[in-house]
């Protein structure tokens, strides 16, 4: 049975279209449909529910050293109000997932984990804490809205006092007041676009959801569903666990090597990592040049040989066009390449272009 | 939802206008509004044979692809390329724009009059 999020009747009230999502009963899109949700964010500015993600927090003297372990990333040099992306490994090497580490203090710690991983991930780091460490499961007593596009400052500000708010991306202030309740705040997201993730209690969700809804009126907010957050995400560039990355797919694989940092001293997967060496299979960025649109889970071919598999692939509403992330054999994934992909028995041409496809201006 | 009464439908959310042995197909209204944005269209060539119940091609929105399924076993007389080139324009006016035009139609699916088109989406709703 799926959860209902604190935001579940808002969902309804803005006539969203809901399908059931990592446990969870979720918007794929509102009325306005993905391609305009899409652009809203592009352009404008879009409102999400994301309090599926899942919330955990280590605290205690040990907190750093435990993450340090947890993590690929340097985790060390954080300072306070800092917010970094990594990845975890398993033993093996390959990814337990992807997440966020928010550093209130040397002592205090959020993470912020894929909802489709989140019983996985407690296990996970429970039974691998070490010294003085207090961790807590905190998912169900927090609520997320996040607030993306380059309209967000203008929104937000209409809600609380400009000074107090994270100003750098990937900084974050533990305690903001948005629309007269207390939130974290943190100048993050999933869409490539300038704005913030509000982290709030769920009684408060409903109240905050409104709030921006109204204040984003005049600048053309919409609130927006998962089909567009995955479209979002694609085109800048972001993975997502199960697709570019999973259990089988080393995070240097899926090109995320700038987060997994061999000079430190020890994390959990580097000593299989320099076992493994050199990778022989890279993630890439696909434009599908022929006619039709390559999704998840396809071969790739060069001529007859099979060179890998799609990952994730959509048409992109802003570049419109379609394009496809793959893992592929060493050396095709050079930009470039000319590739086919078997799109439900039909090969159709694609060549691997730069990643990301889209950057923000 | 509008099931506009000179057409025949499918059980698969097709519509079909019935001219002598040819008939144009498209997508309804409610298959439309399922789908969400088409972003794609994949459709047999002009001289293609196609069979009654057999795949007619595919659509495409953002997130999801579904199959077109033959109403009738035949010949493809026409494809309307304006849809091939824009698909949206098929969310924007369902009933407008047909997809394909099927000529020495032999055999045919069982077709739904607009009464029991409607009736369905009741049902299925």
């Amino acid at each position: 049975m799926e959860q209902k999020t604190p935001l579940y009747d808002c969902h309804l009230a803005a006539k969203g279209k809901i399908v059931p999502f990592a446990g969870f009963l979720l918007p794929v899109q509102y009325e306005a449909g993905v391609i305009a949700e899409h652009m809203a964010v592009r352009e404008k500015a879009g409102l999400f529910d994301v309090s599926h993600m899942a919330e955990m927090t280590l605290c205690g003297k040990d907190a750093m050293a435990n993450v340090q372990m947890l993590v690929t990333n340097q985790c060390g040099n954080m300072v306070d109000g800092q917010v970094k992306y990594t990845t975890m490994c398993y033993e093996n090497g390959t990814t337990v997932d992807d997440l966020l580490v928010y550093k209130t203090d040397e002592e205090h710690i959020l993470l912020v984990v894929n909802a489709a991983n989140h019983e996985k991930d407690v296990e996970w780091i429970r039974s691998h804490l070490f010294g003085d460490v207090e961790f807590k499961d905190i998912s169900d007593d927090v609520a997320q809205v996040a607030l993306q596009g380059p309209k967000s400052l203008d929104i937000i500000r209409k809600l609380a006092d400009e000074s107090t708010l994270p100003t750098k991306y990937y900084t974050f202030v533990p305690k903001c007041t948005v629309a007269g309740k207390e939130c974290l705040v943190s100048r993050t997201g999933y869409t490539g676009e300038f704005g913030y993730e509000i982290y709030c209690a769920p009684a408060d969700a409903a109240h905050i959801w409104n709030a921006l809804l109204e204040a984003g009126k005049e600048f053309g907010l919409l609130p927006c569903g998962l089909g567009c957050r995955d479209t979002l995400r694609f085109e800048a560039g972001m993975p997502l666990y199960g697709h570019e990355m999973d259990d089988t797919i080393t995070p240097i694989e899926a090109g995320l090597g700038f987060c997994v940092k061999m000079k430190k001293p020890d994390f959990i997967g580097k000593k299989a990592l320099e076992e493994r060496g050199e990778v022989t299979r890279k993630m890439c960025t696909l434009k599908v040049t022929g006619r039709g649109i390559a999704r998840e889970h396809q071969d790739v071919y060069v001529g007859d040989k099979k060179v890998g598999f799609t990952c994730s692939g959509t048409h992109c509403p802003y570049l419109k066009g379609a394009y496809a992330t793959a893992i592929v054999d060493l050396p095709y994934n050079a930009v470039d390449t000319k590739v086919e992909v078997d799109v439900r028995g039909r090969r159709v041409e694609a060549v691997v272009v730069a990643t990301p496809i889209y950057n923000r201006a | 939802m509008s099931v506009p009464k000179n057409l025949m439908y499918t059980a698969s959310h097709e519509w079909v206008e019935i001219d002598g042995d040819k008939m144009k197909i498209g997508l309804t209204e409610h298959a439309s509004e399922q789908l969400g944005d088409l972003v794609f269209i994949n459709l047999p060539e002009v001289g293609d044979q196609v069979e009654a119940e057999g795949s007619f091609g595919d659509v495409e929105s953002v997130k999801a692809v579904s199959d077109i399924i033959s109403p009738a076993t035949g010949e493809v007389s026409a494809v309307n390329d304006a849809a091939l080139d824009s698909p949206g324009d098929v969310n924007g006016d369902p009933y407008g724009v047909w997809l394909a035009e099927i000529s020495n139609v032999t055999a045919k699916r069982e077709l739904l009059t607009p009464e029991e088109y409607e009736k369905l989406l009741e049902e299925e709703a």
